[in-house]
């Protein structure tokens, strides 16, 4: 990702004569990035490198916190295999909605939308679900740290879960009122899949760490 | 939230001109209102953090003089006067403030790409401002942890504000970083999105510069500080033990067991460290606006001042453990960091050339915000060379718990990046306000301010090489110190006592300025960057009237030969500006 950025500003500015008035040809570069349409989704760009960011340095945390003696590897339960499972679904659903509302088949829109959000829905219960099976074992967070990085790592991740089920609810009551104008729920949904695929993947990377230690 | 892009809106702009004063300069989606809500919030809280360290020098400079200052509440002063000065201050109003004044104006924009959230921006730093200064009055005072927040200290019984002190810290940390994200958003979409036609990326400005790397560095760095707040409320509030140590405190077990408290050390420096760089790019950027202007000068060397800007930036990333030499690490871990260290004088030196090499043989007008530019390039210098020293392992090792580290970094980030808030106001007051100050009476504030704050940080460095500790409320009988280190404390102190009041003069000038200042011109510096080029002055809502301003040149056509005029407007186009007589074009 950095580097892309990095490779984007070096094409910007290598071999340009800043100092040359007028010398810019009006195709090539002034202002947007592929025109303002892009706004938003760059801001959502933005907005993902800062969540990387966040769970990047909870997995070192976590990383560097497990070489300490007193961390005893926490069994997960079986129940996260369904609730990935629910969470891939519901992925695969809103891209398929996605591609609907690309394509214009807004008939796609209504049960879409709906199943998505009850799977996501369905994820969160199952996550809590999780937590209080966790605690009926007598897995409370101060048990052990990787107890705390369990109840930590997966809350954060629902928090952010949570915060696109708040634009799912706007977007899905703009439809169901029919208030929505076509191309802005076709925006919005197109946003919120890419939100939705980066949080399966966080949440895939998250589970092998898991699982795996 | 309903966001409206109005940088893509061009024609119906008078239409939804807000009215009345409330939507107008209360609940503003204005960035330029917004800018001077967090430019006024950010001086206010600066002060109370300005007072808290005339309080510390007072105990410093005279021990045990005054019954007020005792060491729980010392401890105190300390711990919120740095967390205000590097955070609530310097990072909100170089951000919120300079950033959000300057990006839209500087691109040719008519606004923040999403104004509403840009408004939600500020109210929400004001809420995490609010919760910081509540943490003064409640049961157990604010938290005197430092404010580097180290644990296991910073929540274990005996240090000061462990009960709510310390809560209230972290809840307000983690709202400003919401905050700041969401500002953040809005300045990086902002500069790639709505930057007016011909305004390429190379033709920004540096100010514009420094301030979109150094939101970029935010944003990326600013998840670390949040974490760690995150996790160290959980180890106050839950009795986890992600940082806390099995640990017994005054003869009881708290519950803790092995956690690690460097590991707090590594996630808060991961942030830490490109915080420095958060506030100092903005000044870099800043300071090179200035000095060009003032001096009737191109910027030496604008491409190489970009990537030396963002080879900081990335650079920053990589140093964080230079933080932490005392803690103890593995000296193959030392030595890399000690390198990255002084690679990263590289790009900063080639900067400071420039901006020498940008004054040499220039017309330099001598006027308050070139008067700040240059005691900047000073300051800086000065705090470099020691960072320079610092960061080498065995030099560091020695004086890093003295007032040679606190000699370096209030010279570094302290000193610098203030005098060029100074010089950003005097420079931008005139199209903030429309107004004109007394330029008299601010070289008076240059003047005494830089000289004191020389005379308060040249013998810190003497006092750090003599050994004199920093963070101790008393020296006592200290056998290996001179008496005369306690006199240079008391002149020290003295000093200090007498910049904070000199910052009257500024104050003095703000409000002579608002009710009786004379009307400024448009353009009072013949400045080339597109914000002097507004129609209106102050700006109106929209900033640009009816059309866009298109952009033609980069943003240092100073004294270019064959022209009448020492400057050409960057929307003035090439062949629009023969021999100067009508430069006017763009008005």
């Amino acid at each position: 990702m950095l580097a892309t950025l990095l490779g984007w500003l070096l094409k910007q500015s290598f071999n340009t004569q800043p100092w040359i008035a007028d010398e810019v040809s009006d195709t090539a570069h002034h202002g947007p990035l592929g025109g303002s349409s892009n706004t938003r989704l760059i801001a959502l760009m933005t907005l993902l490198a800062v969540v990387t960011s966040f769970f990047a340095l909870i997995f070192s945390a976590y990383a560097l916190r497990m070489e300490l003696g007193d961390w005893v590897p926490l069994t997960e339960p079986q129940l996260l295999w369904t609730n990935t499972g629910m969470l891939i679904l519901a992925s695969l659903t809103f891209q398929w909605t996605r591609n609907g509302a690309v394509k214009g088949l807004t008939s796609r829109l209504k049960p879409g939308l709906i199943v998505t959000g009850v799977l996501t829905a369905g994820f969160i219960v199952g996550q809590w679900v999780a937590w209080q099976q966790l605690q009926a074992n007598g897995q409370l967070i101060t048990s052990n740290p990787s107890n705390a990085f369990f109840y930590f790592l997966t809350g954060a991740h629902a928090v952010h879960i949570l915060g696109g089920m708040y634009v799912w609810a706007r977007a899905t009551t703009r439809v169901m009122l029919g208030t929505a104008e076509v191309g802005a729920i076709r925006r919005s949904i197109e946003l919120c899949t890419i939100y939705w695929h980066f949080l399966l993947l966080v949440w895939l990377i998250l589970f092998g760490l898991l699982l795996s230690t | 939230m309903s966001y409206v892009a109005i940088a893509d809106r061009d024609h119906e702009q008078e239409h939804h001109d807000p009215q009345t004063f409330i939507t107008k300069y209360i609940w503003s989606q204005d960035h330029k209102v917004i800018a001077v809500q967090y430019g006024i919030t950010a001086v206010f809280v600066g002060l109370i953090a300005l007072g808290l360290s005339a309080m510390m020098r007072l105990q410093l400079g005279f021990p045990d003089q005054f019954s007020f200052i005792n060491p729980e509440n010392y401890y105190q002063f300390i711990t919120m006067h740095g967390m205000i000065m590097v955070i609530y201050l310097l990072t909100a109003l170089f951000l919120g403030g300079f950033g959000n004044y300057l990006i839209p104006l500087q691109c040719g924009a008519r606004d923040m790409v999403f104004p509403y959230l840009n408004m939600l921006s500020y109210w929400v730093y004001l809420l995490s401002v609010i919760i910081l200064l509540i943490s003064f009055f409640v049961p157990g005072g604010s938290t005197g942890a430092g404010w580097t927040l180290y644990p296991p200290q910073a929540i274990m019984q005996g240090t000061p504000g462990t009960d709510w002190g310390i809560l209230l810290m972290l809840a307000s940390l983690g709202v400003f970083i919401v905050a700041f994200t969401m500002g953040g958003l809005n300045y990086v979409t902002t500069v790639l999105q709505a930057r007016c036609k011909g305004m390429t990326l190379m033709r920004m400005p540096l100010s514009v510069w420094g301030i979109f790397i150094a939101t970029i560095l935010g944003l990326l760095a600013f998840p670390a500080l949040l974490v760690s707040a995150i996790m160290m409320l959980f180890d106050k509030t839950l009795m986890t033990s992600f940082f806390m140590p099995a640990i017994s405190s005054m003869g009881a077990d708290p519950g803790y067991t092995g956690g690690s408290p460097i590991l707090f050390q590594h996630l808060f420096w991961f942030f830490g460290h490109p915080e420095v760089y958060i506030v100092a790019l903005p000044a870099f950027g800043i300071v090179s606006d200035l000095l060009s202007t003032h001096a009737r000068k191109n910027i030496f060397g604008y491409r190489m001042m970009v990537w030396a800007i963002i080879a900081i930036g990335g650079l920053s990333f990589v140093v964080w453990a230079h933080h932490m030499y005392v803690s103890g690490m593995n000296p193959y871990f030392g030595f890399f960091f000690a390198t990255t260290t002084l690679i990263i004088a590289v790009p900063t030196a080639i900067k400071v050339y420039n901006w020498v090499l940008t004054l040499w043989e220039g017309n330099i007008h001598l006027r308050v915000p070139m008067l700040f530019a240059i005691g900047f390039i000073f300051t800086f210098i000065h705090g470099g060379l020691t960072g320079l020293f610092l960061g080498n392992v065995t030099i560091d090792l020695p004086l890093s718990d003295t007032y040679f580290v606190v000699a370096h970094f209030h010279m570094v980030m302290g000193v610098s990046p203030v005098l060029v808030v100074f010089g950003a106001i005097y420079h931008w007051w005139p199209k903030i306000t429309g107004k004109m100050y007394n330029e008299t009476l601010g070289k008076w504030h240059f003047w005494m301010t830089f000289l004191g704050t020389y005379a308060i940080y040249l013998p810190m460095h003497y006092l750090g090489f003599a050994g004199v500790p920093r963070r101790y409320f008393a020296m006592g009988n200290t056998e290996f110190l001179p008496d005369s280190a306690q006199d240079l404390n008391a002149a020290i102190t003295i000093s200090a006592l007498f910049v904070a009041l000199t910052q009257i003069l500024f104050f003095i000038n703000v409000f002579w300025s608002l009710r009786k200042g004379p009307k400024a011109d448009p353009n009072p510096w013949d400045a080339t960057t597109l914000e002097w080029q507004t129609p209106d002055t102050p700006p109106k809502h929209g900033n640009w009237g009816h059309d866009l301003p298109e952009c033609h040149r980069w943003a240092y056509d100073y004294s270019v030969p064959g022209y009448e005029d020492d400057f050409i407007p960057q929307n003035v186009p090439a062949d629009k500006a023969p021999a100067g007589r009508d430069h006017g074009e763009g008005h």
